[in-house]
Order: C-alpha cells, then sequence, then structure tokens
C-alpha cells in the first residue's frame, strides 16, 4: 500500500509548453507510465502529429517520427510495416485526427493496423489558436464561428469513437476523459488495454481522451474541467466503443 | 538472367525488388499500375512488403514512415499523383531521408490524360512542394537504362539520404523491349543510426522531424541540405552526347523524346543536316558541362519536349548567350514523330 | 494493527503553472494556490497547506499536467507519531 506517486522515467525532464491547466500534460503521463509498466519504453516508436502535442517529442521519453498534418497513421503505418515487433502509436488531436487525417486514421483502422492511436479531443483547434474543430459543439462559440457552431452552416460535431466502432478492422476504440482524478484513473487503465492489444497482436486500437483546452474556450483551467462535464460527455459519452468478443 | 522481354513497368519493379527494396507503398494510377501489380505480387515472395495506401497522399506519408525507420522504400505513380505527393516529399527532403519514386508521366495539367508527356519537369527538378529543396532525377530512355538506375537511386538515395525519382512516362512504361538483369552487387547500405527504431534503453531517443520554430536553427538545417545538394550537383550529373561533334544544330531532349530526336538526326543527316543530341540522363543535378564544352560549329540548340517548355530554361541557364535556344514540343498527350522534328529544323535552317 | 495511510506531498514549485486542477482534486482541500510567492515562471505556484491531514490518495498528483507534484504514500501501523492509531480513528 505504500508506495511513491512520482514522475515517470517514461517522461524526460523539460517542463512542457503547454498551457496551464491544458491535459494534454496528463496524457502524455498516462501514456508514458503504461510505456514502462508494460517494459516497452525502449522499443516504441510514437509519431507526433501536428498541433500542440506536435511538441510532445520533446517530452515523451521515446523514439518519435514527427508527421505532416493528419498524416500519422500512414507514418505509423509505414513504421509498422518495417518493425511489426515494435510498439506504434500516434498521438493526434481533433484537427489532426477529425479533419484533414480522416482518410489515414479511417483506413489504419480499416486495415486493422496493428497500432495504438491516442486522440485528444478537445472540441477546438488549441495551437493555431482557438478554430472551430469538427469536433466543436453547435453553439460552441470559436474564432472561426464567432456566433457559435450552426448545424445548418458547418454541420454537427464528427463523435469518432462511434464511427469507429462500426470498422471491421478496429479492435478496441473507448472513450475516456481526464477532467477528474477518477476519470483519469480510468482513462490510464483504458490506455493501458489499448496497447496490450497492440502487444497481442489484436489489429487496431484507439483511445479517444475527451481533453480541456481553457486558452481555445477562454476558460480558467478549473471552469475547463467543468465545461466538459458539463457539455462534453452528454455528447460525447464514455465507454468502450468496441473490442473483441473474448476480451 | 538471359535476356528477356518486358514491358518497362514491370521491368522498374523487378529491378526494384532487385535493387532490394524491402516496402512499396503506392496506390493506382494509369499509366503505372503494373508497378504495384508486379510488386504485389512479387515483392512478398522476397521477404519484402507490398501495401496499398488509400491515396497517393497516404501512400508518401507511409514511405516517410517506413524510411524514417529504416526501411528501403519506394512508391510510384503518375503526374496527377506525384502532385498529391508533394507535400509528403518536401518532408522526407527536409529529414534527409533515403526513398525512390517513379513517376510515369502522362500529360497534364489537372486530371489531363492518360497518354505520355513530359510536364512534369519543373515539378521534379523545381522541388515540387514547400521550401528549398531538390530532389535528384535519373531520367532513363530505355529499359534497359531504366533498370540500371533503379538500383542506382537506391545507392544514391541512402548514399546521400535523400528521396530520387525516377524519370518515365507512359510509353517508356508501356512498351516493352529486351532487358538484362545483370547480376549486381548492392553497395552496402551506410549505418542508419538515425533511424527511430527504439532506443532500447541504451541511448536518448532520437526524433525524426522537419519543424523548427527557432529561425537560425532552420537556417542552419537548410544550410545543410544546400551542402549536400552542392556535392550532388558536382558529382550526380549524367548525359549522353551524339554526334555532337561535328553538329551545327543540337538537338536537347531526354527519355522517349530523345529517341524520336535519334531518330530525327538520322532522317536529317540523309538530308546532309548535321545534327546532334545532348540528352540528359539526370534532369537534376542538370548536366551543364556538355553545354559549356559545345563547339562553334553548333550554330543554335533547339530543346525538344513533350511539354510547353520546361527543361529549354535549363538548357538556356546553361548556355548563357553563347547559343541561340529555341524550343519544339508537343503535348496533350500527343507524341512527335522524328519526321516533324526533321521538318521543324529543316525550316529553322532555311529561316538562318 | 490498526493502519493509517498519509501522504507526503513535495512540489516542484519550478514546474507548477498555477493551473489550480490539483486543489480542485484534494478531497481534503489541502492545497491552495500561493496569492504571494512568483516562481521562475512568473506564476503562482501551489502549496500544501495540512500537511499533517493528507491521506496520501494520489488524486493532486494524477490532476497535475506539468508533473510538478510528488506524493510519497507511508502506511503507519499501530503508532503515528507518538499517537495510537486506534485512538485517532
Amino acid at each position: 500500500m505504500s508506495g511513491i506517486f512520482t514522475k515517470t522515467r517514461g517522461l524526460k525532464e523539460q517542463v512542457t509548453h503547454y498551457c496551464p491547466g491544458c491535459t494534454h500534460g496528463i496524457i502524455h503521463r498516462l501514456v508514458a507510465e503504461v510505456l514502462v509498466e508494460l517494459n516497452v519504453l525502449g522499443n516504441t516508436i510514437g509519431c507526433a502529429s501536428v498541433g500542440c502535442s506536435i511538441l510532445s517529442y520533446n517530452y515523451l521519453n521515446v523514439d518519435m517520427i514527427e508527421s505532416a498534418h493528419g498524416r500519422a497513421p500512414a507514418v505509423a503505418t509505414g513504421a509498422k510495416r518495417v518493425h511489426p515487433d515494435k510498439v506504434v502509436f500516434t498521438y493526434q488531436g481533433d484537427g489532426d485526427l477529425a479533419s484533414i487525417g480522416t482518410a489515414e486514421i479511417i483506413h489504419a483502422a480499416h486495415r486493422s493496423e496493428n497500432i495504438t492511436v491516442v486522440f485528444v479531443n478537445n472540441a477546438i483547434y488549441g495551437m493555431t489558436g482557438g478554430q472551430m474543430a469538427p469536433t466543436t459543439l453547435l453553439g460552441q462559440k470559436t474564432t472561426t464561428a464567432p456566433e457559435g457552431r450552426d448545424a445548418s452552416h458547418c454541420g454537427s460535431p464528427l463523435r469518432i469513437s462511434e464511427m469507429f466502432a462500426q470498422i471491421p478492422g478496429a479492435s478496441y476504440i473507448a472513450r475516456v476523459s481526464v477532467h477528474s482524478p477518477k476519470q483519469v484513473r480510468r482513462a490510464r487503465k483504458a490506455i493501458k488495454k489499448a496497447f496490450e492489444y497492440q502487444l497481442k497482436g489484436r489489429g487496431f486500437s484507439m483511445i479517444e481522451v475527451l481533453s480541456t483546452c481553457p486558452t481555445g474556450w477562454g476558460l480558467s483551467p478549473i471552469e475547463a474541467l467543468k465545461w466538459l462535464d458539463e457539455n462534453m460527455i452528454p455528447y460525447y459519452p464514455l465507454g468502450v466503443y468496441k473490442s473483441l468478443e473474448d476480451d | 538472367m538471359a535476356r528477356t522481354l518486358m514491358k518497362g513497368n514491370e521491368a522498374l519493379a523487378e529491378a526494384a525488388i532487385r535493387g532490394g527494396c524491402t516496402h512499396f507503398f503506392g496506390y493506382p494510377i494509369t499509366p503505372q499500375n503494373e508497378i504495384p501489380e508486379y510488386l504485389a505480387r512479387e515483392l512478398p515472395k522476397h521477404g519484402g512488403v507490398y501495401l496499398q495506401a488509400e491515396s497517393e497522399v497516404a501512400a508518401i506519408h507511409m514511405v516517410y514512415g517506413a524510411s524514417a525507420s529504416g526501411g528501403r522504400v519506394m512508391t510510384s505513380s503518375s503526374s496527377p499523383g506525384i502532385a498529391l505527393m508533394q507535400e509528403g516529399l518536401s518532408v522526407i527532403a527536409a529529414a534527409q531521408l533515403p526513398c525512390v519514386i517513379v513517376n510515369v508521366q502522362r500529360a497534364g495539367p489537372g486530371i489531363g490524360g492518360i497518354q505520355p508527356a513530359q510536364a512534369d519537369y519543373y515539378q521534379m527538378t523545381r522541388g515540387g512542394g514547400n521550401g528549398d529543396y531538390r530532389i535528384p532525377s535519373l531520367a532513363p530512355a530505355t529499359i534497359q537504362e531504366s533498370v540500371e538506375m533503379m538500383h542506382e537511386a537506391f545507392e544514391i538515395a541512402e548514399h546521400y539520404r535523400t528521396p530520387v525519382y525516377i524519370v518515365s512516362d507512359g510509353m517508356l512504361g508501356q512498351m516493352m523491349e529486351p532487358v538484362e538483369f545483370k547480376k549486381r552487387k548492392l553497395r552496402s547500405a551506410p549505418k542508419k543510426d538515425w533511424a527511430a527504431v527504439g532506443h532500447g534503453g541504451k541511448r536518448e531517443p532520437l526524433v525524426v522531424k522537419t519543424m523548427s520554430l527557432v529561425p537560425e536553427i532552420l537556417e542552419e538545417n537548410n544550410r545543410k541540405l544546400q551542402e549536400k545538394y552542392r556535392l550532388i550537383e558536382e558529382s550526380e550529373y549524367q548525359y549522353e552526347r551524339f554526334r555532337t561533334e561535328q553538329a551545327e544544330i543540337v538537338l536537347v531532349a531526354y527519355g522517349s523524346t530523345s529517341r524520336i530526336v535519334k531518330d530525327s538526326i538520322e532522317l536529317m543527316a540523309k538530308a546532309g543536316i548535321k545534327a546532334g543530341l545532348i540528352r540528359p540522363r539526370t534532369l537534376w543535378p542538370f548536366p551543364v558541362q556538355p553545354f559549356t564544352r559545345l563547339k562553334p560549329f553548333c550554330k543554335q540548340i533547339v530543346c525538344v519536349e513533350m511539354n510547353n517548355g520546361q527543361m529549354i530554361d535549363d538548357v538556356r541557364l546553361a548556355v548563357g548567350d553563347r547559343f541561340p535556344v529555341t524550343f519544339y514540343g508537343r503535348t496533350g498527350g500527343v507524341i512527335p514523330t522524328p519526321a516533324e522534328i526533321s521538318e521543324h529544323v529543316k525550316e529553322l535552317l532555311k529561316r538562318g | 494493527m490498526a493502519k493509517e495511510i498519509k501522504g507526503i506531498v513535495s512540489i516542484a514549485i519550478d514546474r507548477c503553472k498555477g493551473c489550480g486542477l490539483c486543489t480542485v482534486a484534494c478531497p481534503l482541500d489541502l492545497l491552495k494556490l500561493s496569492e504571494t510567492t512568483l516562481n521562475a515562471y512568473g506564476y503562482h505556484p501551489v502549496q500544501i497547506e495540512r500537511m499533517d491531514e493528507c491521506i496520501g490518495c494520489g488524486n493532486c498528483f494524477q490532476m497535475c499536467p506539468d508533473y510538478a507534484i510528488t506524493v510519497e504514500r507511508v502506511v503507519y501501523e499501530g503508532e503515528w507519531y507518538g499517537q495510537n492509531i486506534d485512538e485517532r480513528q
């Protein structure tokens, strides 16, 4: 029962550039902890994507390949086909995965590429200053939808986990959140499960992590946690959307 | 292996296998589909991996990922597909990764046509994607030459850590010629200690990347790239001279067009015209040497291309103001005949 | 023997961005952003007010995006600093 909660060796010393209260830091930690726990830190190749998290390669203690916007699943496919025995993952935001990269992510799942995707959904484009994302909620105000998202003009938000549950090649699809310690612990379990799927060669796994963007949302970090809970969870319910039968 | 009759595209694919290609990622597009089809069938038999991507965009990024993790990787496409690959090619060049790209050119612009053309000269030699970079481009004129250049391409790619184009076109891709695959020792590839393969707990993690938000660092990265390109320019240009010694008119052409021009030179010789050909075998680095060594016999230069005049820019740069340079070309997929080129030259000479 | 779990929280002040996520994560309200101290980045770092009440749950550690918090969880059996645990509980 005793022990110590401290920064994992899966993370570098570097202080992150993320805004105060941005939950990227938590999600990075979960991925790092899981890789250490599964004893694969040295055998992992991560694919960073374009968004605030492009600099994840400054924080995660693994070899990484920086990928152009949306292309991380293709880059990961290339790496995994050269090194099927290594752990390959992507870390992508909602613009990267659900906008410009929809073809690449769908086809990686469709091919059941044996990779793990960490999909960070914060309903906005953070890095570029708070524009609307495919995951932005109806009525949510962003810099490119200043009156709030209007479905008749630009459609409704994309529910990625639900979509992917229908893809035969997708093996483990779950949506989690990191807005409270309880959810953070559940998120860690799901991320570990996803990497275990990869280690057992069970195909494509993806964890959609609901995340905050205090700066983009114009809220304090604590208010942002609340906003996520009250607004995102109802539209993006948490849960396991796909897992293999015997699981 | 004995001489065998093969289609250009298939010969390229076979040559890639013998050149040690381990991974192919591509997407169907006319007129190069025989390349992925051949590799889908044969590459796995040699322990390689063939994967059809969902688009050329995805394919080139798979190439990037595979190369970044140490694979000996290639792709192939045709002009509009190559246009889609420009983003990935800029990234691969910037990251200094090796790979081979076959462009079986077809007519453009836009969706264009499926017949042969040479309208990607700018796209291939002027970078094509964003930023300052170059891609060595090998331009065969026969299927035998294609096969040899394919071997070379992998070696140049790995030696210099750069993408390399094989410049083909619909005619070279679809025609059949006898070809011999000579037994060739693969030059041992340099150690890829820059590849992202997992640090194994034995070294610091490495990152394959192209972004740098600090201008001074990015400028330094650019300088290193440019230094590499100077080295390539000094040592990797190739060309062929055909009857240029006494030529009063020198034609410049590459690829399929160069063969048509050679035939037209024979026709002109029968008419008493001394014509010669400078055939660039690399488009970048462009062979400046044969132009600087042109004898004063030569009165003018005609650049013949299956486009609206792209290589002519490089010819003019190489020639300066020493000789007048004019252009003859057909486009849209129309292939010039030896007779029409010969007639054109006669007209030029008549006009004086 | 009765057991009590206590936590020893240490905060890396120059990693803290004063986001406050730990302050709402703590079930016992033990963490507060300093109102007077500024760290090297110009943030008000968090402080733990009544360390002796910390139960070492680690919630603050879970919610910190900057890995500024370390929680050592110690299991005391029978006694805690001379006090009998049975009597404390």
